[in-house]
């Protein structure tokens, strides 16, 4: 798998048709990402139960409290299937609380806070401090296109290690990592979907929905 | 890899109705003290709301009911993970300063609370921090998002356990905002006059058919199927107030209402969960209510 090819202007592309695409639909900003994806084309199904994984060729994790996530998830009987369908190579795209959700380690997380799994990073939780400290900045994400990615972080969380088997997408300024692919994974820091940013969705849906169907 | 490249802007609109946008879906309880944090949050609220004392308690105890003491909400924000909000009194805008600085997530401009302005509301735009305020009809929700607030709750009637304001309030706001889609614009004038509301927030709202900020349900829901017919009516997540822990088995029904919030469209799961809960809390009926006491006539 190659990370975000160099001169690659998704919005010239479109996106294949058919494409059956899951949203994590537990607790969150799940409508918002519903909205992005259909707009590009995809198939949306909201899931919330097990069997809703069997027919998808992706999922989105939205944005959300990554803590009643777990509890919901594990609760229902989603958590061990879709644990399952991410080491079977099921592309899946976390923001926000969806990072943390597919974090190997967890830091400064709940007693007992449990993710999915898959990407070899520790994510800490809510690393900028309270709500006073959410912040909007550009990224330049130049694999992306040229115009600079308009980030919304929301009591956001960092990928604080980098394993040797992901790779960092974007930093901070001060050299900080809000985004990164492994394989099928992405994960970002920050919610394009609420900025009108469509560029992540279409990478995820061409590069890595569309390849792995 | 790369470098971001601009200034960081803290307290945007976005970044204030963001927060809320996350919590849809969720579940925000009141809690008194550290201790029924901790319960909360293990049962799956998307947040607390800290305060002194939960309606109910302010109905029966009545005198003046103020912001929460900083130590209690330093004890609260110090024992969970999940975003903290707090209330301040209408109109009191340095109890406003005060919560801001102790770093809670969101304040509620609340009516639960004794209302320290009878006029005014406080200019949430001077604050970083986002505001929740409650509103029972869409004038009202339309003047709060004027002055700042970057989500609104349907107010119900607080400390009651009876959920029919809540019902009320939110079919009222759904309604108001379906008649004004199918308005022409001599017709949006005329709406923005009655509504006592700015123009162009009526015209946005003719146009998208929904307010440009989250909408939850507050004020009387104490059981799981309350708060999923809220989520029926279009709530976008659900307050309970004393209804948690003025019930007999607050653990319990916690984790119930959050499952019922997320399954709110499956009669099944929602059945499920409702089983064997013990005592919801007694509750009084709202039209036994005297209408001085009533809590959802404050603000304006």
């Amino acid at each position: 798998m190659t990370i975000l090819s160099v001169g690659t202007r998704p919005a010239e592309t479109p996106v294949p048709a058919g494409l059956r695409v899951g949203v994590l639909a537990l607790q969150g900003d799940f409508r918002e990402h519903a909205q992005v994806l259909r707009e590009l084309g995809a198939i949306v199904d909201l899931v919330r139960r097990p069997e809703e994984l069997d027919r998808i060729d992706g999922l989105v994790i939205p944005g959300g409290e990554s803590s009643v996530m777990d509890k919901l998830a594990r609760t229902f009987g989603l958590a061990e299937p879709l644990q399952a369908a991410i080491r079977g190579g099921l592309p899946v795209y976390g923001t926000c609380a969806g990072l943390i959700m597919l974090a190997d380690t967890i830091l400064d997380g709940m007693n007992g806070q449990q993710s999915f799994g898959g990407l070899d990073i520790a994510v800490r939780r809510n690393a900028f401090g309270s709500q006073t400290a959410s912040f909007e900045t550009d990224l330049d994400i130049p694999a992306l296109g040229e115009q600079p990615v308009h980030a919304v972080f929301i009591r956001a969380p960092v990928v604080e290690t980098v394993g040797p088997r992901a790779t960092a997408l974007a930093t901070l300024a001060d050299g900080r990592c809000v985004a990164v692919q492994q394989g099928n994974l992405l994960g970002t820091s920050f919610h394009p979907e609420i900025t009108g940013e469509y560029r992540f969705h279409q990478y995820f849906l061409q590069k890595l929905v569309a390849a792995a169907r | 890899m790369t470098e971001s490249n601009s200034a960081e802007q803290f307290g945007s609109s976005r970044v204030k109705r963001g927060l809320a946008e996350m919590l849809k879906g969720g579940v925000i309880m009141d809690v008194v003290t550290a201790a029924q944090a901790r319960i909360a949050e293990d049962a799956g609220a998307v947040a607390v709301m800290a305060l002194e004392r939960v309606p109910a308690d302010i109905r029966s105890q009545g005198g003046v009911a103020r912001m929460s003491d900083p130590d209690l909400i330093d004890s609260i924000i110090a024992e969970v993970n999940i975003p903290v909000m707090a209330k301040a009194r209408i109109g009191h805008f340095v109890e406003a300063q005060i919560l801001e600085v102790l770093g809670v997530d969101y304040i509620d401009e609340s009516e639960v609370l004794s209302p320290a302005d009878y006029k005014n509301h406080i200019d949430k735009w001077n604050f970083t921090i986002p505001f929740v305020c409650g509103a029972t009809n869409l004038g009202e929700a339309l003047r709060r998002i004027n002055e700042g607030a970057a989500m609104i709750r349907s107010k119900g009637e607080a400390g009651t356990g009876d959920v029919s304001e809540a019902t009320k309030h939110i079919r009222t706001i759904n309604g108001e905002i379906k008649r004004l889609t199918s308005m022409s614009r001599d017709e949006l004038y005329v709406a923005a006059k009655e509504l006592q509301a700015p123009y162009e927030l009526v015209a946005e709202i003719a146009s998208t058919g929904k307010l440009p900020v989250v909408l939850f349900t507050a004020g009387g829901v104490a059981t799981p199927a309350d708060a999923a017919m809220m989520m029926q009516l279009g709530a976008d997540g659900v307050f309970v107030g004393s209804g948690i822990f003025k019930s007999g088995n607050p653990e319990q029904r916690a984790a119930a209402i959050v499952k019922a919030v997320t399954f709110y469209d499956d009669a099944k799961v929602i059945a499920e969960v409702s089983r064997g809960l013990g005592e919801a809390m007694v509750g009084i009926n709202v039209s036994d209510i005297p209408a001085p006491h009533l809590l959802s006539t404050r603000g304006w």
